[in-house]
């Protein structure tokens, strides 16, 4: 067995890496995770939605584990899962007042418990399966083949591309509803598609981080970008560019580590977040990204 | 005392049951099963108080992001060699009252529950592992009861501790129902006639924070989240008026966790968290399909269906 050992000749560390096949693996299919979260999240930041963000990203393990259980591919059940609740949650009506947000946040709570209750259940009905469970919940980078970044790819470059066509319209349903419902845009169409295209995303996403921190991909590298900048196709690239930068330096630190990947990415997503917010905070300008700044700038 | 052993217990005890009867004395001979029942009914109660403020104040995602942090307490606990209770309920009063500190008027913003929420998570990972590989016959099987509950694993300590904490915020919760009623329909008008809101939000996410804790090891970190919002979801449908939805989300959720316990007892190879969940997200699910249309007239249609 190869001794790895960490060297501050960064050069020969990465060279070193990058021999073995699994980190190659690793790497190409944490970009191509860390690009499509990086998309997907700053719309759901934008629109307010980590809640159900966060729901989306844990449905998927009940949805992997039953298809583990009647022995189905693990990858068809959290795809399946992930489109389900989206349907469910966009079911919900939106934007009739206080009252129904707060209906629609009981029922986003509700289906997220329902949903790790059934993965409980099929976990108990598998038996044996904890050493699963654990890589399940918290994901292993190690051990991606070549075949599984194929099928990556090709369900982020799909994903993408649909968040590509409704992009300019959800923009607008997302900066100012009532405006955009006025124009003739189907507002409520384009939310439901939006959810569809966020389980599609923390579906693919959760098979590489694990259930639990595909949320963390999403969330943080576009709340640390709307922290830094409001001008919308700028946050947009700066998101994408954290969410690579976090995830390759999870990966690196995580090879010469004991400790899990999933620990470094989120920790490393969280301080630049940290960082981020109290940079605002010094110059006194806190104030997040809010439609109307976003509407101006794309104005200008 | 082994949680592992003590559910092998309880499924023996489910294939002895034969009929409901002597499934009764069952309940109440087997000292696991009547910890569950006792200890349940007053987590129960407790999370349904707190649930329906939480779902009338949007904060469940507050409520989410404490759940996950009772994940990452626990295993913090066991990974340094501290007592689990300790670190459950110092985890998350610490972290409740942060983000009641965090947000303005004791409400956080999403995103920064998002980050939050997910750095514990990774937080969690990693004591997870240090856990699993420092100690010496430690397996993954801890952090998955963490996760998923162990309600028939409960020891006498553990079952007494959990019903007077419980029992405790839900006396906090009726002397302040009140106030907070006021304070998060109309807090402006709250404000104004010196009702002090702020102070109002700490103490409340505060006891949300105690509740999350001891339900916990009820339920599981993962899995508490429904028993705070699913009854209170489902009385909010059923009822508009505000005292009469308080309690009718208590009854709720005593009802779920009663009813999700004898399934579990039944079945033995389906977990309680389960039942339980199923339980309440069935009540959730049908008054939505009947509450919505009429509220007055449905009322009677929550609660008396068995």
């Amino acid at each position: 067995m190869i001794h790895i050992t960490f060297s501050w000749n960064l050069v020969a560390d990465v060279r070193q890496m990058l021999m073995f096949r699994f980190m190659v693996n690793a790497l190409r299919a944490g970009t191509i995770v860390a690009v499509l979260a990086g998309a997907l999240g700053w719309f759901m930041v934008l629109r307010r939605q980590a809640f159900a963000g966060h729901t989306l990203a844990i449905v998927s393990f009940p949805g992997a584990a039953g298809a583990i259980l009647i022995g189905a591919s693990a990858t068809v059940g959290y795809f399946a899962a992930a489109v389900a609740a989206a349907l469910v949650i966009a079911a919900v009506p939106r934007s009739l007042g206080g009252r129904a947000r707060s209906g629609e946040s009981a029922l986003i709570g509700t289906v997220q418990a329902f949903a790790l209750a059934a993965g409980a259940l099929f976990v108990s009905l598998y038996g044996g399966f904890l050493n699963g469970l654990t890589s399940l919940l918290f994901g292993s980078f190690l051990g991606i083949s070549s075949s599984q970044v194929v099928a990556l790819l090709v369900m982020a470059v799909l994903a993408l591309a649909g968040l590509a066509a409704i992009g300019r319209p959800l923009f607008f349903a997302s900066v100012d509803p009532d405006v955009a419902e006025a124009r003739g845009i189907p507002v409520r169409l384009l939310s439901s598609l939006f959810l569809v295209l966020l389980g599609l995303a923390a579906a693919e996403v959760s098979q590489i981080t694990g259930v639990l921190l595909v949320f963390a991909l999403l969330v943080m590298p576009a709340a640390t970008a709307q922290q830094i900048t409001v001008r919308p196709a700028l946050s947009l690239a700066l998101t994408v560019l954290l969410g690579l930068a976090t995830v390759w330096l999870g990966l690196g630190v995580a090879f010469y580590s004991i400790y899990p990947v999933g620990f470094f990415i989120t920790t490393f997503g969280f301080a630049g977040y940290v960082l981020a917010a109290s940079w605002q905070a010094a110059n006194g300008r806190w104030r997040r990204a809010s439609g109307r700044d976003a509407t101006v700038a794309v104005a200008a | 005392m082994n949680p592992i052993l003590a559910w092998h217990a309880a499924g023996l005890a489910g294939r002895i049951a034969s009929g409901p009867l002597s499934g009764i004395a069952d309940i109440a001979g087997q000292s696991f099963l009547r910890y569950a029942f006792l200890a349940g009914a007053a987590i129960a109660a407790a999370s349904g108080l707190v649930g329906y403020f939480m779902v009338l104040r949007s904060q469940v995602f507050t409520g989410d992001a404490l759940s996950h942090v009772a994940f990452t307490g626990a295993l913090a606990a066991l990974a340094v060699g501290a007592d689990l209770l300790i670190g459950l309920y110092a985890t998350c009063v610490l972290v409740a009252l942060a983000m009641a500190a965090l947000g303005t008027r004791g409400h956080a913003d999403d995103t920064v529950i998002g980050s939050v929420l997910s750095w514990l998570l990774g937080l969690g990972a990693l004591f997870l592992t240090i856990y699993t590989t420092s100690s010496t016959g430690a397996n993954g099987t801890s952090g998955v009861n963490v996760l998923f509950g162990t309600i028939f694993g409960l020891s006498a300590t553990q079952a007494i501790t959990d019903s007077a904490v419980t029992l405790g915020v839900c006396v906090a919760m009726v002397v302040i129902a009140r106030p907070l009623l006021f304070a998060s329909l109309d807090e402006a008008v709250a404000s104004a006639r010196r009702v002090p809101v702020r102070a109002l939000g700490f103490v409340y996410l505060g006891l949300v924070g105690v509740t999350a804790a001891a339900a916990t090891q009820a339920v599981g970190a993962l899995l508490l989240l429904g028993l705070l919002a699913a009854p209170a979801g489902a009385a909010q449908r059923l009822t508009s008026r505000p005292f009469r939805a308080l309690w009718l989300s208590a009854g709720l959720a005593i009802f779920s966790m009663w009813s999700g316990l004898l399934i579990a007892y039944a079945n033995p190879r389906i977990p309680p968290s389960f039942g339980i969940l199923s339980v309440a997200t069935g009540i959730y699910l049908i008054a939505i399909l009947f509450g919505g249309a009429s509220r007055r007239s449905a009322l009677a249609g929550g609660p008396a269906r068995t």
